[in-house]
């Protein structure tokens, strides 16, 4: 073990008695063998694992709870409301949000941006109009905002980053200007991990009166999020990489923004009355949930909500940064090896490649030692572009991963370049 | 321990990987196509020359992953010579036998190609190995500018 390992070790022990094994036990999947090895999972930024608490959860509403929210009379319908609604009020809880109907559930972070993009973009923007986002956004905070502007005339802004992944917050601030009606931006980048300093995007963004987005996707896992405290108008992100299942996720918006805005979608739950001639749309959040949502996910966000509290998300932020420091510090040590997103301000991902050997080719041979990464251009196209690399390989980290994996780690990668040559 | 993905990563795709032949742009192609790989981002320029059905020469540039490249590089010096409809037989049988459609048995047709029989063992890195080919199959059909293996 490097003194830097046992340093970390120690501190994280004394400081927290963050316990990763009794984590781990959580997390049935972790035991996995893949080709014979045992399963090193560092491709959290894509999706993570599921604990018990949440796979049990799931289980458990099927078996006992189940049956179609806000409709019947009989008691298991009032019963799966109540988890669906408890789920709600555990969600506006971890994020701190003022209210419960501020919390809408969507399919994830995409769909929330389409519903901002297509409510809120479409009533507020016309042509000529400017949507500020940066050059380290994730595909779904792009496109979204490129289908508006064709339908609208708005036009789309990118505030540019420096060579180690940081927002230019001088140039970001001369791009704000009477005509951007939306800032748009990743709370922590998907391909390079740098988190941008949102408070003081949001400050400088409410300087001139425009509603900030915040793509908490790759955030909310891992840094403790206080939407009244930032002050942004919108969060956004997905149950799926906060252990959750797929197919839920959230939007989150301030009430007075929400209750402005037109229905996303028309549908049945999102009504109070209907007549061939005219329709009253419900209140919050019901006005932008139309058709049965995702019941039961949404009760095992509630459950994943509930378990990484009792953990403490400062904690696994603490543990997250010693595995990324501990893992960079090994990383520079290996010969051809190029971080790409060196911010210092940083979350748990590894973006590197190695001197003439492709990702593909890392991410196959890595597998076949047990090493689950991802590689490719992680939806990212420009940030690849803006590093003039056609993809990377990417190594993520999260609250079950060990000193010990990053050390299978750094060991594959020392015989993929071997088998390289 | 890694002797299984020596199945994947023989001798010859790594020598083709390092040295690709025919990398190089051909000025007096009368076919060219690029082709993409959206999915990883493996990009390919194919440059042909057909004359009378016959593919007098062929070449190729661009950037992928090790399978990709040597896949194109493979195919560069195979097909060279042979008729469209010979090459189009080939790329068939290539496409069966990676996609695991075909079983191994005519793996002796593929000649040199089957040193990437080997990916059939791994479907998400079919594509790349397939991307030249679909390039050459545009580039027969002579269709548009550009390809894309999605």
């Amino acid at each position: 073990m490097s003194s830097a390992k046992i340093q970390a070790v120690r501190r994280l022990t004394a400081d927290t008695g963050y316990d990763v094994e009794k984590i781990r036990a959580d997390f049935p999947i972790l035991k996995e063998i893949v080709h014979g090895k045992p399963l090193v999972y560092l491709d959290n930024a894509a999706s993570a694992q599921k604990p018990w608490a949440v796979i049990d959860c799931i289980r458990h509403v099927y078996e006992h709870d189940y049956a179609n929210v806000h409709r019947g009379v009989h008691s298991l319908s009032q019963r799966a409301t109540e988890l669906f609604e408890g789920a709600r009020e555990k969600v506006q809880g971890f994020i701190n949000a003022r209210h419960s109907h501020e919390i809408v559930f969507v399919r994830g972070t995409t769909e929330a941006i389409n519903l901002v993009a297509q409510s809120y973009g479409r009533t507020n923007l016309g042509v000529g109009d400017e949507i500020l986002i940066t050059a380290m956004e994730h595909h779904s905070n792009i496109v979204p905002w490129q289908i508006l502007c064709q339908q609208t005339g708005a036009v789309l802004k990118v505030a540019p980053i420096s060579r180690r992944g940081e927002l230019l917050m001088g140039e970001f601030e001369k791009l704000l200007s009477d005509r951007t009606k939306l800032v748009s931006v990743a709370h922590m980048s998907n391909a390079l991990g740098s988190i941008n300093p949102v408070k003081s995007i949001v400050d400088l963004a409410h300087g001139r009166g425009v509603p900030v987005l915040l793509d908490g996707a790759q955030a909310i896992p891992h840094l403790s999020v206080d939407v009244q405290a930032l002050d942004c108008d919108f969060y956004a992100f997905s149950g799926h990489k906060l252990y959750a299942p797929s197919g839920i996720g959230v939007l989150y918006g301030k009430s007075e923004l929400l209750n402005a805005m037109p229905p996303y979608q028309g549908g049945g739950d999102m009504i109070r009355r209907v007549t061939f001639e005219k329709t009253e749309y419900n209140t919050l959040p019901f006005k932008f949930e139309a058709g049965t949502p995702n019941i039961v996910d949404a009760i095992a966000l509630g459950a994943a909500v509930d378990y990484l509290q009792a953990v403490g998300m400062d904690a696994i932020a603490d543990h997250e940064h010693q595995i990324l420091q501990y893992a960079t510090e090994r990383a520079l040590h290996i010969p051809g090896l190029t971080l790409i997103g060196t911010a210092e301000h940083k979350g748990a991902i590894l973006s590197f490649t190695l001197d003439n050997i492709h990702p593909h080719d890392i991410g196959t041979i890595l597998d076949h030692l047990g090493i689950a990464i991802r590689a490719g251009h992680h939806c990212a196209m420009p940030v690849m572009d803006f590093f003039g690399v056609p993809a990377t390989a990417r190594a993520s980290f999260s609250m079950y991963n060990t000193f010990e994996e990053v050390d299978v780690l750094m060991d594959g990668i020392r015989q993929v370049i071997e088998v390289f040559g | 321990m890694l002797d299984q993905i020596r199945d994947l990563y023989q001798e010859v795709v790594f020598d083709h990987n390092r040295n690709p032949r025919n990398f190089r742009v051909m000025a007096d192609a009368n076919r060219k196509i690029e082709g993409f790989n959206p999915l990883c981002g493996d990009r390919i320029t194919l440059y042909v020359k057909i004359n009378r059905g016959v593919i007098e020469d062929v070449s190729f540039q661009g950037s992928g992953c090790a399978i990709s490249t040597a896949s194109a590089s493979l195919m560069t010096e195979i097909v060279r010579g042979q008729t469209e409809s010979e090459a189009h037989h080939l790329f068939e049988l290539f496409h069966r036998i990676t996609t695991g459609r075909e079983e191994s048995a005519n793996l002796e047709e593929l000649g040199k190609l089957a040193v990437l029989a080997g990916v059939r063992a791994y479907p998400a890195r079919v594509k790349c190995a397939t991307l030249a080919w679909h390039s050459l199959e545009a580039a027969m059909k002579n269709q548009g500018e550009s390809v894309t293996t999605e």
